[in-house]
């Protein structure tokens, strides 16, 4: 066996960092001795999220490197030690720090550096660039005695850089001497709305602008000058006007460098040195510079594939046909929480290409697609202010797949009740690339799905890496997986859980029908095991829902989440809060007093919630029958802010306070609140009422809302949609009060009984055949003529109401149970609590190791 | 579950805890032994008890007593309150989780009686 050869990756960046992975997980370990110069302080670390440092991320968050990477898998790495030279004719890199490594093969990856233009005043006190950890580091550092904060470039990193200078507290302008932000990626109109939409956002934007003196005074930047004569203060500026590849060590050795810089590769990553690859921003490319992480990627596992091939058959000349051509340099982003995407080439030079506009300047949203003369095939495009289509349009894009009749129709929102105009997965090839990140095909993705059994998305990314870089993929990559689970016959089964083979819907058929009251009895007839977590609470909930017992009844009680089982919301150290309810809002001040008391009492924190109520957090179990106790003496009753049951109902002050209001929308609130109070559903539901138009109670956000009118009220059902908002739809419109209570009772029950578990309404009617057309017909029109009997089991839900709090306190069997030891009177000892803004909070593992608490 | 006696049954001694009754079908109680906190489930209507470790190591709170006891593919396990992972009641082995397995302890029912083992 011959020894081991030297191979050394100058730059330990995002690129170094992948090709080395790749090295390890091909086997290439084996013939080579890996080494690697990384110059900064620290190792690989996500440069494509570095704005996230911003917003709470920690320099080990970003790290891209497992912990023990590079002893377990022999790699030689200096850290904090940069690459000098390459002495080519010894074939021997030096370092800074004066180490003399012999090589067999260099990969270059050395990244690039932002470029500063040459402005009098540049290096003043007070300017940045925004490139590395320490940058931000010192960016925060300097920006706490700041106020106003200019970025220069209004590129895409300076957008995102703008961003984080808006995270810092700082008022924020951007200068670009281009005539629109994003000059690369997109077009006049499309800059002009992310303008707009960013300077909602409070950024001023300065384009046009041509910067010729940065002035200081004291040492420190004060303010910058423009050609046009006009000047703009400021305390501190970063400079974000592109990148230029680091080339000096590849310059200073000879090798090949391109006329504007970048080290000069060929289809293999070679340079002008056989011997010395160049990959990510460093590398020049047919006369371009790549400067996107996926294309470095790329270039990463071009090299990699070639050289640990090299090493197997210990000869230079790969058999491989492993080549770079060229990457696409398509972009999805979130700046500023604003939606931009480009892909393909958005600005046609051939004459035949035509393009399709959506411009909407009201609500800040510009799409343009870019077409062949035939209108068959996109080449290109623009996405701002709405990118949600960009997954698919890359999709139609990348594999060339024909548009359907009416292109239009893939930038336009869903009609009302229809489905999204789109492509099913099925119709892409395996070869489509649908990761460009980690550039994961299709193929692989339902390789892995088939061959490692793999049952959930979260596996899917885990193996494949797909969706782990920017994450614009994973809805595509869940659509795989479910297109996947449904060929393998898993998509179609839609039992709640292996103890029962029915839906949710079906289960709740069969209790309704045979008057079935217990689980004991429904698992005996229709199931089989002893349940588990999921069947367990779901059909408590049903039973709940339908012959309204107490949850804690000796029959239910095992049935109950710690939350239900508890009457109160369990939270990270195992204490819970309490949530009285208070309805629509409205609070005597002797009842606000109660609450004071209680949470000064018993030692709780207190925050109001986002529903109009006090959450009382961090009652230790055996504090909670003494708690109710006290509010329930007090005139309070259970929120139910513990179950999947009807929350709160919110509203505005209305007609009786409010100069606008056409209704009183408190008096409806409470009246609405109180009707439902306890009701267990599918999910938590939550509704509100507005008095007028304006809207201040955000009726439409909710799962039922309602809106006052000159004539009556507007019912809107099926908003919310939990991390996927979605607007809730209008059902009636100027109905009176009776009316209004009856559909809303129709539409509850029917949502109880048809819908999945754990479904939202929102989800529940995007499911729904027919959508509100049919929900209307349903609800308002009767079609199934089932509305007596919908109106007749609410009506029976609202008579055998029970504060759950007062049955339990009142039953010492039930009372019994809230101690948190059964053989001692003791508290938890493991509760460790730390005070922060004036209250208590639960202390974290570092504060309880602190304390001397462990486990 | 009543124990066999074996060896180690010799230096065994049995902590009383609580009556039968205190811990409803199906569900589970936390009990102080020796300073640890030891949570023991009851499963179905009789006499039938296991004891793991109240310490949840995925939220780091003892809080496993409060979970859902049920089985999967016929395994006896609880789910954790917190974030749902599962636990065998008869070996402590997370069942969603293979690194991580939780401490049992022997436990029998004497005159409905709960007691649990201390060494």
């Amino acid at each position: 066996m011959t020894a081991k050869k030297n191979l050394i990756v100058i730059g330990n960046g995002m690129v170094g960092h992948k090709f080395l992975e790749l090295m390890v997980s091909s086997d290439a370990a084996k013939h080579w001795n890996l080494i690697t110069f990384c110059e900064e302080p620290r190792v690989a670390y996500d440069r494509v999220n570095l704005s996230g440092f911003f917003s709470g991320k920690t320099a080990g968050d970003l790290s891209l490197v497992a912990p023990g990477f590079y002893q377990e898998n022999g790699i030689q790495i200096y850290i904090g030690d940069k690459a000098v030279a390459i002495n080519r004719e010894h074939k021997i890199v030096s370092s800074a720090n004066g180490l003399e490594v012999p090589y067999d093969k260099i990969v270059l990856a050395t990244g690039s550096y932002p470029f500063v233009p040459s402005i009098k005043g540049k290096d003043a006190t007070g300017t940045f660039v925004y490139r590395t950890i320490d940058d931000l580091e010192a960016m925060l550092d300097y920006a706490k005695n700041c106020q106003t904060g200019v970025v220069i470039g209004g590129g895409l990193l300076g957008l995102e850089c703008a961003n984080a200078l808006q995270n810092m507290g700082l008022k924020t302008h951007v200068v670009e001497f281009a005539s629109r932000l994003m000059p690369v990626q997109v077009d006049e109109i499309g800059g002009a709305i992310l303008r707009s939409k960013i300077e909602e956002l409070g950024v001023s934007v300065h384009t046009s602008k041509s910067t010729t003196e940065i002035v200081s005074e004291d040492g420190k930047v004060t303010k910058m000058l423009f050609a046009d004569g006009s000047e703009l203060a400021t305390d501190m500026i970063v400079f974000s006007a592109g990148i230029r590849p680091r080339d000096e060590i590849a310059r200073s050795s000879g090798i090949e460098v391109g006329e504007r810089g970048g080290i000069v590769i060929n289809d293999s990553c070679q340079t002008s040195d056989p011997d010395i690859y160049a990959i990510g921003e460093c590398a020049l490319y047919q006369n371009r510079i790549y400067g996107l992480v996926a294309p470095g990627y790329t270039m990463a596992s071009v090299a990699a594939d070639i050289l640990s091939r090299a090493a197997d058959c210990r000869q230079d000349a790969p058999s491989t046909t492993s080549t770079f051509t060229g990457a696409d340099m398509s972009t999805k982003l979130k700046l500023l929480g604003v939606d931009v995407a480009s892909f393909g080439d958005p600005f046609p030079k051939s004459g035949d290409a035509k393009e399709i506009v959506v411009a909407d300047t009201f609500q800040g949203i510009y799409k343009k697609l870019v077409l062949n003369q035939d209108g068959s095939r996109i080449l290109g495009g623009i996405l701002v202010g709405d990118a949600s289509a960009y997954g698919t349009l890359l999709q139609f894009m990348q594999n060339e797949i024909a548009l359907p009749p009416h292109p239009e129709d893939l930038l336009m929102p869903p009609r009302e009740g229809g489905a999204v105009a789109g492509f099913g997965v099925d119709s892409l090839p395996d070869s489509a690339q649908i990761c460009s990140c980690n550039n994961v095909t299709k193929g692989q993705i339902c390789e892995a799905i088939r061959d490692r059994n793999l049952t959930d998305v979260a596996s899917v990314k885990k193996c494949t890496q797909a969706g782990t870089g920017c994450g614009g993929c994973v809805p595509l990559v869940t659509d795989i997986f479910k297109a996947e689970m449904k060929k393998a016959g898993f998509a179609v089964k839609n039992h709640l859980c292996e103890h029962f083979e029915y839906s949710r819907q079906e289960l709740y058929h069969l209790v309704r029908s045979q008057e079935i009251k217990t689980f004991e009895e429904l698992i005996e007839r229709h199931g089989k095991g002893k349940g588990c977590e999921i069947c367990k609470p779901t059909v408590s909930s049903m039973l709940a829902s339908t012959w309204n017992d107490h949850i804690l009844e000796k029959s239910h009680v095992a049935l109950q989440d710690t939350n239900d089982y508890f009457l109160a919301n369990i939270q990270r150290d195992g204490t819970y809060s309490v949530v009285p309810r208070i309805p629509g809002g409205e609070i005597t001040p002797d009842k606000l007093i109660v609450l004071g008391e209680v949470a000064r009492d018993f030692g709780l924190y207190t925050k109001i919630t986002g529903g109009q109520r006090i959450d009382l957090f961090g009652a230790r179990v055996d504090q909670l029958p003494h708690i109710w106790r006290r509010l329930i003496d007090a005139g309070f009753e259970s929120g139910h802010a513990y179950g999947k049951a009807l929350r709160t109902v919110k509203s505005c002050v209305g007609s009786t306070w409010c100069r606008f209001g056409v209704q009183d929308s408190t008096s409806l609130a409470i009246e609405v609140e109180l009707r439902y109070r306890g009701l267990r559903s599918p999910h938590k539901l939550k509704s509100a009422v507005s008095g007028c138009t304006r809207e201040c109670a955000e009726a439409q956000s909710k799962d039922f809302g309602i809106i006052a009118t000159e004539n009556g009220w507007n019912l809107y059902v099926c908003g919310n949609g939990g991390i996927k908002p979605q607007h809730a739809v209008l059902l009636a419109t100027d109905i009176d009060k009776e009316t209004l209570i009856k559909y809303i009772d129709r539409f509850l029950v029917f949502y109880i009984r048809t819908a999945d578990r754990l479904e939202r309404t929102a989800t529940w009617l995007n499911k729904l055949e027919g959508g509100i057309e049919y929900l209307k017909q349903v609800i308002i029109e009767d079609s199934l003529g089932i509305c007596a009997e919908l109106e007749g089991q609410m009506e029976h839900l609202v008579n055998t109401y029970q504060c759950e709090w007062k049955t339990t306190i009142e039953d010492p069997h039930k009372v019994q149970r809230f101690q948190h030891f059964v053989n001692s009177d003791l508290p938890d000892p493991s509760i460790v609590r730390v005070a922060e803004r004036g209250q208590t909070r639960p202390a974290n593992e570092h504060e309880k190791a602190l304390a001397g608490v462990s486990e | 579950m009543v124990q066999s006696l074996s060896v180690s049954d010799t230096v065994t001694t049995w902590v009383d805890v609580c009556s039968l009754h205190a811990i409803a079908p199906y569900t589970g109680v936390c009990a102080l032994v020796k300073g640890e906190q030891v949570a023991i489930f009851r499963v179905g209507n009789g006499q039938e008890v296991y004891a793991l470790s109240n310490y949840d190591p995925f939220s780091k709170a003892f809080v496993l007593s409060r979970g859902i006891v049920g089985d999967r593919n016929g395994t006896l396990k609880v789910a954790s309150p917190i974030y749902k992972q599962n636990f065998s009641l008869t070996t402590g082995q997370c069942l969603d989780d293979e690194t991580v397995k939780i401490p049992t302890f022997a436990v029998r029912v004497v005159a409905d009686r709960v007691q649990v083992a201390v060494s």
